[in-house]
Parts: structure tokens; C-alpha cells; sequence
């Protein structure tokens, strides 16, 4: 059983859903970032989503793509993404860590290459955002065989055929994508969230979690009564970009707005 | 097999799911992949309708003023001494440019899909006009993304863009060119799926879109291969066309694909020279990845990250290339080569004083290639150099080259 199994199955037991950040990581320096998930951890975090920086984000709106350029600006690279993994997981074994970005970087440090050193520094899943699972036939058995989960995104227009294709790739969760757009911009609609989530449960075991336009506490509550999980990027990443010029202070403000959002979450 | 058979393949790809060998692809996120298999259904099923053909050709007859001249340029041929230059007058297009085709093409499918606004990016600018005319002209929506650094270099292609009644949103992101306006655009598909379709400009992209723009605009190559066996009682000996994207030479090239005899060149912009590290030439100096929907060659570091490019040239100004060039340099079927921006210019100027035409700088790479190849051949020999462009839009950067202010 992966690590993200794991942790659905334990909070199943507990009556609880998965409360997942995501931060891109490097921003606003390398330095920061591990420190930045050991303080989501602590605020309630059930798993983390590192973002690898990438020079063009197309699916990403001005929050996240900011927060790229800033990474990048200071010298972030996979490699070093894989470090600060390998760093956290010294002193944590239990959060899985999913990698959140796009297929050039990963393609460039080649498939097995990439899955041998992401296994070794203790990587979980890997969400690439521009690789639908008609490409992925190249790269899914070589994160299988590493024990690295493939999560795929389902969109709100994706067609109910494709969807079951999609699940059938999937392993880890599948990421329900709530509104037609980029990252941070606009918001749900729980409604139409619940529909999806509904049609989707009968298709596949494989838990679901929902982001894009997840902001506070309300919305995550209300996201959680109808998925496994909610999945909390900008309103994040906006607090980072705030603080950039104090990064001392940047553990407290994430960890304020996870708070709210597990508080909310499990009452 | 034999090699005549294996070049006649060539013609077949892409394949069903959009791949040429390796390349191209849909590596998109999942919002658009209804869109795109929508889009791929009707341009398949439009591509075989015998009055979606016939409206395409009237429109390129009577709008774009279709067929373009095949010119032969005999002062300057005669000048440099070697193979007879055959100039495919794309510049006379309406709008100024090979643009026109596809967009033409891709308005229509907007038409027929019911959509009522369309966006595109742009570089130049050229295909950013191409677009807004064809919306004024069915009275859609038009939105166009450029960036910030080539709406300052194209003044004059966005206040004609304006003119015609589209929205032109400077991008500030990234290196502020044209794969940063690629990037807004495919933001703003992505969001506004439902209305909108996004005319893309060149021959890059995910699935259907290289091989779409292709074929709109393989009149091209059409019409110079019969041209040049009624002008000339034969096919030419080679034909020489500029690479961006890549949208102008594939349109040149792909009808001529199957005849072995025909030679190719596709000249990247090599800018301040390929070794300098400030060109726009990944098929030259680039290797394989995967950015905005397709896999292909492009301009990147150790990292995969993309890298900024350099050339006079705002249309050129681009990290990839279409994914069918990518294919056909490892075929070894097309040469692909790069002109220096200071021989493009010299190309630009010796143009428009020896036969009376002013080239865009896009198509100057071409012509500047096209010059020393013609040198390296003798006068029974003719190439078709495709002079995709006029070059009225780049006065300012020329003049600014002189240092004069128009």
C-alpha cells in the first residue's frame, strides 16, 4: 500500500478528509521550502503538493505564476526539488509528498532517471498538468515500478467516457479540477462540484480531492462534505508572495490560513 | 522500400492521434481535451465536405486575392550569377502575409462550430491582423494576446489590429514575446472553452492544430508546383523558406514532399549568430521536449526550462517549432539552416533595391539563405524562395537599425 493510500485509509477511519497545500517549491528561495512543509504539517496538512517551478506555467494563473518565476529567479531546479523532498523526509515518514508541475523538466532529466531519484528522495505521487493519460504510456510503468503514483486531472468537461479512462490510469487520487480556468481564479460552485463527484465515485475507488478555487475555511468545509479532499494552492501562495521580503514569517501566515481550514473541515 | 516510397509516407503523418513519429502529440491540461477532440471531429469531418472546400476557395479567390504570383526575380538572379530565384509572392495577400490562409481556414470552423469569439496570439503581429480581419469581416469577438516587448516593436500592426475592432492585451510575463503570448492565450481558451475558439497561428500546438494549419496553408505549395511546371516546364531544384513556427514553409514544402528531386531548406533565425547564444534556432542548436500542447524541438537549459530567444524579428522570435519540421529534420528530408540577423538585413535591403520589393524580415531569412544557395548553384537551376511577408510593418525597426526615427 503507497503512502497516499495509507493515508486515505487512515482517515477514512477517522472520519476525516484530506486537507492538501500546495506550494511551489523554491519560493521565494530553496532555502525556505522545508521548513514551509514541516509548518503545514504541523497546521493540519494530510499531504503536500510541491509545485516544480517551470518558465511557462500556461495552466496556472498570475498567483502561481509569479510564485515560478520567483523560484526560478532564485535558483531553483528539479534536482533541487527532489532535495528539499529528500530533506523533509528525514524527519517525516508519514505525509506523502505529490510533485505538481509540467512534463518538460521531468522529460529533460529522462523518465527512468526521473522516477529512480524521485523514489529514492521519498516522492509519492507525481501530477504533471500538461500529460493526459494518452501520452503517459511512456512514463506510467516506470513511476509504478518506482512506486510513485500517476494522479491525472478530471475537468469539468470532461465527458463521462473519458473520465473512466482516466480513472483506470489513476492511482493515489484522482484531482477534480472545479471550474473551467486557471489556478486561483474564480470561485466554486459546490453544487456543480457535487454532481462531478458523484458521477465520478461510481466509476472508481480511487479517492477524489478537489481544487482550484478553494479559499478559506467555508469553502474547504463545504468541498470536503462532497469529495476525499480539498486542495489549497493560491490563498497560499498569495500569503508566500506577501512575505517574500520576511520569509521568517511566512511559516505562521500558512499555517493561520490551514488552521482555519481544518478547523472548519472536521467540525 | 524504397526512398521514393518512404518520402511519399511523409505525406500520411500525422498519424490518429496527431503524432508525427516522436513528435507532436496532445499534452495539454484536461480542460481542453473535449475542445480539442471537438475541434479534431469537425475539421475531419468539414476537411472531407466538398462545400466547406469550396467556401475556403472562394474566399481565398475573391478575399485574399488567390492565386499569388510565382515571380521570377531575373535582375537579381542574373546579379548573383547562379540558379534562377522563383519568388512565391505571398506578400500580396491581403493583410500582407501567408497568415491570411489559415486564419481564413480556422474562421470558417469557428462559423461551422457556432463559436462567437476567437482569440489568437502573435508575434509579429501578422497573424494577430489575419485574425482580427477575418473577425471583423464575420463579426465575431476578437481578443488577440502579444507581448509586451513585440507590441512595442509592432506599433503599427496593433493600432491596425485596433483598428479592426479586436481587444490587443500586452503580455507581461516571462520574456514578454511570443510564447508568452502563447501562454495567455491557451489562459484564456482554457476558461472560456465554451465560446471561444483559439486560432493558432502557426503549424505548433496540440493535435489537430499543426496538421489544420498545415493544410490551409498547403495552397502554397499547390500553386507553386503548378506554376512552376507552367511557367517553367519543370519543378524547381529547390525550394527555401523561413521558420519560426514554421507555418509559411510548411505550407511550401508539404505538396513538394514526395518529389525526391526537390531539395529543402527551412532557415531558422540564427540572430547575433548560432554560437553567440541570442538566436531563435532550436532546430538547429535546440533538442526534444514538450511545450505548448505538442513535443518538438526547442530552446532549453539543463533544466527543461525554456529559454529566451533572440531575433530582429518578432515572428521568428519563438523557443519551438512545429512538430512536423521536427519530424522531417530527422527524416533528413528538409536542411534546416539559420541566417544571421546582419545578413537578413543585407538581404532586406538588396531586395527592395534590385527588384522593387520590400521583404518582411521574416522572409528576408529566407531570401538571405536563398541568396548563397543560388550562388552555390548554376543558372540552368532555379529555386522557389517563399517570401511569406511584406515588409511595410518592419520600417520602424529597420529605421531604428539606421538611426533614423520615422
Amino acid at each position: 500500500m503507497s503512502r497516499i493510500e495509507q493515508k486515505f485509509a487512515q482517515l477514512n477511519e477517522q472520519g476525516k478528509k484530506a486537507l492538501i497545500p500546495y506550494i511551489t517549491g523554491g519560493d521565494p528561495e530553496p532555502g525556505y521550502t522545508v521548513g514551509f512543509m514541516h509548518a503545514l504539517v504541523e497546521a493540519g496538512a494530510d499531504m503536500i503538493e510541491l509545485g516544480i517551478p517551470f518558465s511557462d506555467p500556461m495552466a496556472d494563473g498570475e498567483v502561481i505564476q509569479k510564485a515560478h518565476e520567483r523560484s526560478l529567479a532564485a535558483g531553483t531546479t528539479l534536482e533541487g526539488i527532489l532535495e528539499m523532498v529528500a530533506e523533509f523526509r528525514q524527519t517525516n515518514q508519514d505525509t506523502p509528498v505529490v510533485l505538481m508541475g509540467y512534463l518538460n523538466p521531468i522529460e529533460y532529466m529522462g523518465y527512468a532517471n526521473f522516477a529512480q531519484k524521485a523514489k529514492t528522495a521519498g516522492v509519492d505521487g507525481l501530477l504533471t498538468v500538461d500529460l493526459p493519460p494518452e501520452e503517459a504510456d511512456d512514463v506510467v510503468p516506470l513511476l509504478k515500478e518506482a512506486g510513485i503514483d500517476t494522479i491525472f486531472l478530471i475537468a469539468p468537461t470532461t465527458t463521462p467516457a473519458r473520465a473512466a479512462k482516466i480513472a483506470s490510469h489513476a492511482s493515489g487520487y484522482l484531482y477534480y479540477v472545479s471550474i473551467k480556468g486557471v489556478t486561483g481564479s474564480a470561485t466554486l460552485d459546490t453544487q456543480a462540484v457535487a454532481e462531478k463527484t458523484a458521477e465520478l465515485r461510481q466509476l472508481t475507488s480511487v479517492p477524489v480531492a478537489v481544487g482550484f478555487g478553494i479559499r478559506d475555511g467555508a469553502s474547504a468545509a463545504a468541498i470536503s462534505q462532497v469529495s476525499d479532499g480539498a486542495i489549497v494552492g493560491s490563498v497560499l501562495v498569495n500569503k508566500i508572495a506577501a512575505l517574500a521580503q520576511t520569509p521568517e514569517q511566512i511559516p505562521a501566515a500558512l499555517a493561520e490560513t490551514l488552521n482555519e481550514m481544518r478547523t472548519a473541515m472536521d467540525a | 522500400m524504397t526512398k521514393a516510397n518512404t518520402y511519399a509516407e511523409l505525406m500520411q503523418l500525422p498519424d490518429d492521434r496527431g503524432h508525427f513519429g516522436p513528435y507532436g502529440g496532445r499534452f495539454v491540461s484536461e480542460t481542453l481535451s473535449y475542445a480539442l477532440e471537438e475541434l479534431e471531429a469537425t475539421y475531419k469531418k468539414l476537411s472531407a465536405d466538398p462545400d466547406f472546400q469550396a467556401e475556403f476557395d472562394k474566399d481565398l479567390a475573391h478575399y485574399v486575392g488567390r492565386p499569388s504570383p510565382l515571380y521570377h526575380a531575373e535582375r537579381w538572379s542574373r546579379m548573383l550569377g547562379g540558379a534562377q530565384i522563383y519568388l512565391k509572392r505571398e506578400d500580396l495577400n491581403h493583410t500582407g502575409a501567408h497568415k491570411v490562409n489559415n486564419t481564413i481556414g480556422q474562421a470558417l470552423l469557428a462559423k461551422y462550430t457556432g463559436k462567437p469569439r476567437v482569440i489568437a496570439e502573435t508575434g509579429a503581429g501578422q497573424h494577430g491582423v489575419a485574425t482580427a480581419t477575418v473577425a471583423a469581416r464575420l463579426g465575431l469577438e476578437c481578443e488577440i494576446y502579444m507581448g509586451a516587448e513585440d507590441v512595442r516593436r509592432q506599433a503599427l500592426n496593433v493600432y491596425r489590429m485596433k483598428l479592426l475592432g479586436a481587444k490587443v492585451n500586452a503580455v507581461e510575463s516571462g520574456s514578454r514575446t511570443l510564447k508568452d503570448a502563447m501562454n495567455e492565450a491557451m489562459r484564456d481558451w482554457v476558461t472560456n472553452v465554451d465560446s471561444t475558439f483559439y486560432i493558432i497561428g502557426t503549424v505548433a500546438g496540440p493535435h489537430p492544430y499543426p496538421q489544420l494549419v498545415r493544410d490551409f496553408n498547403s495552397v502554397i505549395g499547390r500553386e507553386a508546383r503548378e506554376q512552376s511546371l507552367t511557367q517553367t516546364g519543370r519543378l524547381p531544384d529547390a525550394l527555401v523558406a523561413c521558420v519560426g513556427g514554421g507555418s509559411n514553409a510548411m505550407g511550401l514544402f508539404y505538396p513538394f514532399l514526395a518529389d525526391e528531386a526537390v531539395a529543402m531548406y527551412g532557415v531558422e533565425a540564427a540572430g547575433d549568430g548560432l554560437d553567440s547564444g541570442r538566436h531563435a534556432a532550436p532546430l538547429c542548436k535546440g533538442s526534444p521536449g514538450v511545450l505548448h500542447g505538442n513535443r518538438t524541438y526547442l530552446m532549453q537549459n539543463h533544466d527543461g526550462q525554456i529559454i529566451e530567444t533572440h531575433s530582429v524579428s518578432a515572428g521568428l522570435d519563438y523557443p519551438g517549432v512545429g512538430p512536423e519540421h521536427a519530424y522531417l529534420k530527422d527524416a533528413g528530408r528538409v536542411n534546416y539552416v539559420a541566417a544571421e540577423d546582419e545578413e537578413v538585413l543585407s538581404a532586406f535591403r538588396e531586395l527592395t533595391r534590385v527588384e522593387g520589393i520590400m521583404p518582411a524580415l521574416e522572409s528576408s531569412h529566407a531570401l538571405a539563405y536563398g541568396r548563397k544557395l543560388a550562388q552555390s548553384m548554376s543558372p540552368d537551376q532555379q529555386i522557389i524562395i517563399n517570401l511569406s511577408g511584406r515588409g511595410d510593418k518592419d520600417i520602424h525597426t529597420v529605421a531604428g537599425i539606421d538611426g533614423i526615427t520615422v
